[in-house]
């Protein structure tokens, strides 16, 4: 029956990502650890890797990890030891494995220029270590070219059998054959009758027991096999190989002797002929075994199994088909099925009490009610954590990357790593992970010293780069800390007047010094390296967690070491707001963003230039805009004298929106305005509010970008 | 149609041989390591078992034996799943009881025939 083999192929595939994962971890650990297991786990990984893909019909894939195979085994057993020039092939591998599989799962067809290369590179290790390593058997490998698997099908010789019999004929022939099992063939599972079953499908087959070796009946043990048997097939176009496969499984649990006794058509045919279910590619094999006098070699029954076709070769759909999944706990999916069944009982004596109410039942509703609102929120906050995944997911590709890097630029580096099972969004996860290697990368390269170097400064010679992730009220906050040298404020004040983003006499804070470094095209390494340091990065870096409406803070000593520290939204799905009211509307303030809500003091307003106003909060200058204005709305209050003020921040930058009225603060759900109206500056979504109403959520940084470019372009235009 | 036990670490290879059995009429039960089978098979009666021989806990040889040593499973037919680069471990899974094998990469209908073979 047909069989679809496609719908193993994302499971195959999501468990080939993790086996080349857990592989690369454990290779990561193989020097420092002895534990036979290690070698064992990687080892499985590529078994189960190799096996699926055969299986699968992914021959490249198939053949390549069986010579990554041929290696582990040995380095299983003992018989090799996994030097650094074996691990880093092995890690190339993983690398080059995980892209064909990339490549598969988007149904096309690999580039096997790297995997080729591997398997050389591999060949001659194993080559130069062991002569006896079945050459033929890797050269085969080599040759295989993308179309054809079959040359990789193994030839079993079976030298234990003696042929005499050296062509086939048709339909006609007549064996003979003698079948002494051994007394333990029963415990095994093999039952003759089974056997012979299978014989009488490739012919006319007679049976004859000898029952003369079977002991009295007092030395008689059950479970053993006395019997011999004298079988003759006749009329059959079955060949030696034919016979032989039926006996495979217990050739060495018994004594065979087959003899072809007659034979009417003296006519030799081609072994396809007889064996016209086979496939043409072992054809041409069948007629060299079997007309080959001097061979006693039987190719194995292996063969018959055509190999697999090649799924690359569908290239109806070139596009990627693949939905991305998540693995979610059973203890989540359960914990929401509870609450799914709380809800129901709710509803339903929330629908009983409708159907006949009248005001003495109002305790009971607001009662149920508040039922409701319970379930609710605990259903949110359920089904949010379904898309939360530990943080380990994006932290499990530094141990590698650091290795490697450290290698390539000559540093002793040590990962640590915490707080790993710190939950995040998935979304939040995928567009962390890239800045997330840019800071790790930044932290290596610029930030760890050389061993020398450390030395030096009277520092341990490794250096150490910590990851650490943690959850700090909504937001999920992710450090990373080095000890090298730290930022140099006066090289970075320098560097910023020298490339003319800051003026020469203009004072900075510390802060402000360390946000130069997010400054596009600033770079403070002398040397453009290969890893960083080509002035691109740290500016997409923190456009990137902008984006995600998060924040990112630098924390650094002068020879001690630097910390950056990125806070991230849980979810963006949904968000903490502050409700304000202005005029007759309801807008939403990001509660991350807001720094403190204040009733204006008027000796506290200064009048700058024009019509911008300041408001002096404690040493800070905050400038002060005019919601209503932004949006030409009307308000209840366009005074400023003790109205109500709620002072955000974003990058660094302060400023106070003149509100009307503070309300409650609740969690919302974000709706794109995007894609179901337009763009608005100032707002970056909305939402629906318990009334039914809706009510947009503001864009800080948008909000104080455009009221700047606003005020500037006024001031020009009263200045021409 | 037979109770089979399907023994293998990797989840598509045990949805694979899992889906072909069933599509067969066969009632299938799975475990992913030696051990989890072997409890398996304690607590219910399989007619065959299919294993995979390397696997964590467990391996596939170890699971032969233990099964064998059960006075239900004396005379069962357990088929390993091998792969051609392990053939030595063929004589060794023999050794330990086994009754066949099966070299991957096969398909689904050799899996069946195999099966069908092993049931009588």
């Amino acid at each position: 029956m047909p069989i679809d083999m496609e719908q193993f192929h994302e499971v195959f595939f999501e468990e080939c990502f993790e086996g080349l994962d857990v592989m690369e971890q454990s290779l990561l650990i193989i020097g420092q650890s002895n534990d036979p297991e290690v070698i064992n786990t990687i080892f499985r990984a590529a078994h189960s890797i190799k096996g699926g893909s055969g299986t699968f019909g992914f021959a490249d894939v198939a053949n390549f990890t069986h010579v990554l195979e041929t290696l582990l085994d040995d380095a299983r057993d003992g018989r090799r030891e996994l030097n650094e020039e074996c691990i880093e092939l092995l890690l190339r591998s993983c690398d080059c494995l995980r892209g064909m599989f990339t490549l598969l799962q988007a149904k096309k067809t690999p580039n096997l220029d790297q995997s080729i290369e591997l398997i050389a590179a591999f060949e001659r290790i194993l080559r130069a270590k062991d002569t006896t390593v079945n050459t033929a058997q890797a050269e085969a490998v080599i040759q295989t070219s993308p179309e054809g698997s079959g040359s990789m099908l193994s030839q079993n010789s079976k030298n234990d059998v003696n042929t005499s019999i050296s062509t086939d004929n048709k339909d006609t022939k007549h064996w003979q054959i003698t079948f002494v099992p051994e007394p333990q063939i029963l415990l095994s599972g093999n039952e003759p009758l089974r056997l012979f079953r299978e014989l009488a499908d490739l012919g006319k087959l007679d049976t004859t027991a000898n029952i003369s070796e079977i002991p009295n009946f007092a030395d008689l043990t059950v479970d053993e096999c006395f019997i011999r048997w004298d079988l003759e097939l006749r009329d059959s176009s079955a060949s030696k190989e034919d016979i032989l496969e039926v006996f495979d499984w217990v050739i060495d649990e018994c004594t065979l002797n087959i003899q072809l006794i007659n034979d009417n058509t003296s006519t030799p045919v081609e072994a396809t002929t007889s064996e016209p279910s086979e496939a043409p590619m072992a054809s041409s094999q069948d007629k060299l075994t079997t007309t080959d006098g001097l061979s006693q070699q039987i190719a194995s029954t292996d063969k018959k199994m055509a190999p697999d076709v090649q799924a690359t070769s569908s290239d109806k759909n070139s596009l990627s088909s693949s939905s991305s999944s998540i693995r979610v706990g059973v203890d989540k999916v359960d914990n929401l099925i509870n609450l799914v069944g709380e809800l129901v009982i709710t509803q339903s004596m929330l629908s009983e009490l409708g159907n006949n109410f009248d005001i003495t039942k109002l305790e009971k509703l607001s009662h149920g009610l508040e039922q409701l609102l319970q379930n609710t929120k605990e259903l949110q906050e359920s089904v949010m954590r379904i898309r939360m995944l530990p943080i380990s997911f994006a932290f499990n590709r530094f141990p590698r990357m650091i290795r490697d890097l450290a290698l390539k630029i000559d540093k002793k580096v040590e990962l640590v790593i915490c707080g790993e099972n710190t939950e995040l969004d998935k979304t939040v996860m995928e567009q962390i992970s890239d800045p997330l290697v840019h800071l790790v990368r930044n932290a290596i390269d610029h930030g760890i010293e050389t061993a020398e170097e450390r030395i030096r400064k009277g520092k341990p010679e490794q250096g150490c780069i910590r990851l650490d992730a943690y959850h700090q009220g909504g937001n999920i906050v992710i450090e990373v800390t080095d000890d090298g040298k730290g930022l140099d404020t006066t090289a970075i004040h320098h560097k910023a007047i020298e490339k003319g983003l800051i003026d020469s006499n203009e004072p900075l804070s510390e802060n402000e010094i360390y946000d130069l470094i997010f400054q596009p095209g600033f770079s403070t390494a002398s040397q453009v390296s290969d890893i960083s340091g080509r002035g691109v990065g740290m500016d997409v870096v923190k456009r990137n967690i902008k984006s995600l409406g998060g924040r990112i803070v630098v924390q650094s000593k002068l020879d001690m070491g630097t910390t950056i520290r990125v806070h991230l939204p849980l979810t963006l799905a949904i968000l903490d707001g502050q409700l304000v009211r202005i005029g007759q509307q309801v807008f939403i303030v990001p509660l991350i963003t807001i720094v403190e809500s204040l009733q204006v003091k008027p000796e506290l307003v200064n009048r700058v230039s024009g019509d911008m106003l300041m408001y002096r909060l404690r040493e800070d200058n905050v400038p002060i805009i005019y919601l209503y204005k932004e949006f030409s709305i009307s308000a209840d209050n366009t005074d400023i004298d003790n109205a109500l003020l709620v002072v955000v921040e974003s990058d660094g930058q302060k400023v106070g929106l003149l509100v009307d009225d503070l309300l409650a603060q609740q969690q919302v759900v974000i709706k794109s305005l995007e894609s179901n109206y337009k763009r608005i500056e100032g707002i970056s979504g909305a939402t629906i509010l318990g009334d039914g109403s809706v009510s947009m959520i503001l864009d800080i940084p948008g909000l104080i970008a455009a009221s700047f470019r606003r005020s500037k372009a006024k001031r020009q235009f009263k200045a021409a | 149609m037979a109770q089979i036990l399907i023994v293998d670490d990797s989840a598509s290879m045990r949805n694979m041989v899992a889906t072909t059995l069933k599509s067969a009429g066969h009632q299938v039960t799975d475990a992913a390591d030696g051990q989890a089978g072997l409890n398996k098979a304690k607590s219910s009666k399989f007619d065959v078992v299919v294993t995979d021989l390397n696997m964590p806990i467990m391996n596939g040889i170890d699971l032969v034996r233990n099964l064998r040593a059960l006075a239900n499973y004396k005379y069962t037919p357990i088929l390993l799943l091998t792969t051609e680069s392990s053939m030595d471990k063929k004589t060794e899974g023999k050794a330990a009881g086994a009754t066949g094998w099966l070299v991957k990469p096969f398909n689904p209908d050799k899996l069946l025939a195999t099966v069908a073979r092993v049931i009588g």
